[in-house]
Parts: structure tokens; sequence; C-alpha cells
């Protein structure tokens, strides 16, 4: 899993639009943390989540969808926020709307959706998070005393 | 690919700190400010949600402590860390932030003063109790374990008893019963030894001693592992909503530094026991050469050792360096050596010959050896304890914490090595003359 900070740092660069599968409206919930922290470092958050679909219930100010296929846009980064075991089919639907990456939450680790993905020609992360990641890389996180592991003489960029 | 894991020469001047993104600054910016301005009325929000990571007010957050903060973490090969006003602050933030009122802390016996006090005294008047035992053995800790018991608390080498625990003996003892180790790693520096490697799950640093490393400035530093699982049922502290922080979850919402955050916006936030961003810089300026100085205190340490063993006028030397100390062979597990040679700080003691007066003489006979009650600066320091540190204990008392009355206690310093030894000979003539 080549997930070294070159890597992570060429996903979120070149993505601009993330798909939450499994976001959460509750404002202290871990999904709804990290994509309202992306949507204000710019990135377009399309939430995926069928219990507000239904309803016509906007998440973060966006239109919630019930699956990735019901999205009908490019989207870069499927972010997905739910249980290992549940993975499979949201790996399946990301290849099959040409979504450039799957990226497995902490916690959240299906080696199976990994190497589909993979061999689909999609990049693959497992057991990070988006936010945490961006913040390590781009800064943020070493507001908190965190050890970024990024050793540079490079102003951030 | 792999990341590169960097050698600590190479951490201990850059991790924590790249050239700044407004003005190019190679050198860390001191960030001498209380407050940060919010954007909007919704960063603002997002900011006391802790929903996007920034700066609200420097008791809570700076980012030239914050740099300080990345680096002692990366030195230890931990998560994250949190920085303090001194050494006590950090050890405060620790047990705060861990202990509620009907807590239990087994701790080692041959612990620094202040922590004993802050322990026995200072927590005891909060409902936490707390067992000491012998450090230097791992059963003791397991026997002394309550079912109210959250935390094992030791030095991994002792001041001034010079007393080492083995880490990973007693690190196995606290995770069969659930529980943190908590290691003051004061004296080796992260340079010369990283608990955490050996199952340390929290590290503090009184970064007042060798991390700044001059004598100048006070400073505390606490590193969590990020491998403790706080989610064992015996915290709920950070696994259940915090009515400090409306209502976050720590461990959920920050996984593997949920410690430091929740150490950061519950006790720092409330205690306010910050380190102040000048201190901050101080520091880091000191640890930017912190792995020369720890080579050469360690070596000057061992030929001060090796001097006192054969000089008449000395009854004997405590020094882990030295081959025939009790507990060498646990130092050469433990720390780092060089050139084969296990370093071991530079902190020694030793009795002159005639009892309590002759340290006094001793002490008193020093020409550049300082008499005060640091450790860890560039000056050679001397100390009395009996009649200093602990003098308002009775003979048998200053026995049982380790001090005798003929003890001098050398914080060996990095003047040339004859220089220290010419002064440690001419005050020992002066104090059997």
């Amino acid at each position: 899993m080549p997930d070294d900070i070159r890597t992570l740092r060429r996903i979120l660069k070149s993505s601009r639009t993330i798909a939450v599968v499994g976001l959460s409206a509750q404002w202290h919930r871990p999904s709804f943390f990290a994509a309202k922290y992306m949507q204000q470092h710019g990135y377009r958050i399309v939430p995926v989540n069928p219990r507000y679909a239904a309803d016509g219930v906007p998440v973060l100010g966006e239109r919630c969808h019930a699956d990735l296929l019901a999205i009908g846009e490019r989207v870069d980064i499927v972010d997905v926020f739910r249980r290992s075991e549940d993975v499979l089919p949201i790996a399946r639907q990301a290849i099959e709307i040409g979504a450039r990456c799957l990226w497995q939450q902490i916690g959240v680790v299906n080696a199976e959706a990994d190497a589909l993905a993979r061999a689909a020609g999609l990049d693959s992360v497992m057991d990070r998070c988006v936010k945490i990641e961006h913040a390590r890389l781009f800064g943020g996180l070493n507001w908190a005393g965190v050890n970024t592991g990024v050793i540079s003489a490079r102003r951030p960029v | 690919m792999s990341d590169r894991r960097f050698q600590p020469e190479t951490l201990a001047i850059h991790a924590g700190q790249i050239p700044d993104a407004a003005t190019g600054s190679r050198a860390l910016p001191i960030y001498q400010t209380t407050s940060y301005v919010f954007d909007s009325a919704d960063h603002a929000a997002s900011l006391f949600n802790l929903q996007t990571f920034g700066n609200v007010y420097s008791r809570l957050s700076n980012p030239t402590v914050a740099a300080l903060e990345e680096r002692v973490a990366a030195l230890e090969g931990g998560r994250a860390a949190l920085a303090s006003a001194s050494g006590m602050a950090a050890e405060a933030m620790a047990l705060m932030t861990l202990l509620q009122q009907g807590d239990h802390v087994v701790a080692a016996g041959a612990l620094y003063g202040g922590s004993v006090t802050m322990l026995s005294v200072n927590l005891a008047r909060f409902g936490i109790g707390v067992s000491f035992v012998d450090a230097t053995r791992p059963e003791a800790f397991a026997a002394a374990i309550r079912p109210n018991t959250r935390a094992l608390f030791a030095e991994s080498l002792g001041n001034p008893s010079l007393t080492m625990i083995d880490i990973a003996a007693v690190a196995d003892v606290a995770h069969a019963q659930g529980l943190p180790l908590i290691v003051d790693n004061t004296v080796p520096s992260p340079y010369l030894c990283n608990p955490i490697a050996l199952g340390a799950d929290i590290v503090l640093h009184a970064a007042t001693k060798y991390l700044a490393g001059h004598g100048t400035t006070l400073g505390g530093v606490m590193v969590e592992s990020g491998k403790f699982p706080w989610d064992n049922g015996k915290f709920p502290g950070m696994t259940e909503p915090s009515p400090g922080y409306h209502g976050v979850r720590f461990y959920e919402t920050f996984g593997d530094f949920g410690f430091c955050m929740r150490a950061r916006m519950e006790t720092l936030r409330v205690y306010g026991a910050a380190l102040s961003p000048a201190s901050a810089w101080q520091i880091l300026q000191g640890i930017e050469t912190l792995p020369l100085r720890m080579e050469r205190h360690s070596r000057n340490a061992l030929a001060v050792a090796r001097f006192l063993q054969t000089h008449p006028r000395v009854g004997w030397v405590n020094y882990p360096g030295l081959p025939d100390h009790p507990q060498h062979a646990l130092l050469a597990r433990q720390m780092r050596a060089l050139d084969g040679v296990p370093m071991a700080s530079g902190l020694l003691a030793f009795g002159v010959r005639g009892g309590a007066e002759a340290g006094v003489k001793f002490i008193e006979g020093a020409q550049f050896m300082s008499h005060l009650v640091n450790i860890g600066d560039t000056r050679t320091l001397i100390s009395h304890p009996a009649t200093t540190t602990h003098r308002q204990l009775d003979e048998a008392q200053q026995r049982a914490a380790g001090v005798l009355p003929d003890m001098v206690r050398i914080s060996v310093g990095l003047e040339h090595i004859d220089d220290i030894l010419w002064d440690i000979d001419q005050a020992l003539q002066r104090a059997t003359a």
C-alpha cells in the first residue's frame, strides 16, 4: 500500500471533489468534522448517505445522494466512513463512476476492496483520515503538536 | 515506497519546523501573540468546535510552542506532544488529565522529590492515592496494582538516585492490567533513551534540563505514544462526551493523538500552565545541539566517575555508566551507545570521606563548579542534598529517599574534562585537609 508522503500529496493536490460515503449530518460526528474541514480547504464535498438522500436533506449545504451511482458528476476521491465489511460494493461503484482514488478512513480496512481498486488503476488508501492527512501534509496538524513526519527546507505549498 | 526514517541528529534540527509560509524565514519565528484573528464567524465556530485546526489563544496553542511540541514528539518516536510551563507542569497535565477522584497510581519509590510531593501530598488532597514501590523490581509494580489503579509512573533514570526501571518489563505489567505506563525521561533525554520504543505510553520531560541545556529556561513536554487503547473501559474521560468541551469524544474524534488533545483542551486550557513562545524558542535552540551535548556530558561524566573511583578521599561512586554498577547491563539495553560504550547522561553521585561536614566543605571548595540545584546545564553543577533539598528530613528519612550524609550530586557539564577533574580534585583536597 504506497501511502508515503509523496503519494498522499499527489492524491490530495490533484483532487477537487470528494464523495463522502456515510457522511453524518450531526456536527459532533467524525465524518462531519472531516468533511467540513475539507470543504473549508477548497474541496467540493458530495454527501452519500441513503438516510438523508430520501428526504432531500442537504448536508454541509450539498445535496445528498443514496449511492455513488446517483451522483452523475466527476468524483476524484471516494472517502469511506463505513464498516470494513461494507466497503467492497462501494469500491465497485467507485470504479464504475470513474473515481480516481478509494480512500478508507481510520479503522476502515478492506484489503479486497483495496486490491480491486488498485487493479482498476485507482489510487487506494486505507486506515487513514483524509482530514488528518491533509492537515499533516499541507499545514494545520502541527498546530496540535502532532508528529507530522514532514522534514523539508521548502515553504509549505 | 515508504518515507525515510530520519536520525535523531536530523530530527533535533528539523522536526516541527519548515520555512515560514509568509516570509520564508529559515529560523523559527517567535510568534509573540496572545490571540489570533478569525476569518469569519463560521471560522470562529469551526475552531471552537475543533472542526478545523487552528490557533485561538496562546494558552491553548501557539505556532512557536507547537514547533517544540512536534520536535520532542519526533525525537521520542511519539504521535503527539503538549508543552507546558515547566517539567512539573507537564507532569501535572498528564496526571490531571488521566486521573480523577478515587483513582490510584503505582509509582517508583526513588522519584524526583517534586514528583513524590505531587503524588503523595497535592494529588492526595483531590482523593487520588499512590503506592511507592521498588523501581528495580517489575513484580513490585504488579503487586501494588489495585482495581482503581489508573497509571504506573517511573523515571527512566532516577534523580538523584540514578535508579533505572526495566521499561519493557514494567510496560508489560501495566498493559496486562489495561493501564498506561508514564515515564519521566528527563535525565537521559530523548537522544539517549526512547521509552516509547520500549513500551511506555506517555513520556514526560523537564525541558528545563538537557533539552534546553543551558540553564536559562523553564519548560516541560508531555509526549503520547499513540498506541494506548483508551477505549478499554477504564478511561471514560477519553471515550464519553466531554462536559468540559461541548460533548466531544476525544478518542473517537482524534484517535491516536486524542490524549494530547484532551490534555490541551480540558487541562491546559483550564489550569493555564502554558509555555511562553520565547521560552519555547530558547528550548528549541538548545535541542538543535542535544545529540552533541549528550555525547559530551556522558563522556565527561564517565571520566569523572572513573577518576572518583580511584580517588583516596572518595568513599563511593554511583554512576550507571561504570561497568560494575548493578544496573549497567540494563543501561546497555536501554540507552544509546557511543563507540560501543553505553551513555549514561551527565548525572552522578558520590560520597566524600568524612561525612556530611566533608561534603559541605567540598561544595564550598569548588572554584568554577556551581553550587545550585538544577541539572543538565552546560556548566558543571554540584549540590549536597542532605543540607539543601532534603534538609527538612531527619537522617533516617534521608536514607529512605536515597540521600546519604556524605552524598554529593554532580551534573557534569561541558567544560574541558581536565579542568573539571582539576576542580573536583582541589575541592576534595580542601574538604578533607
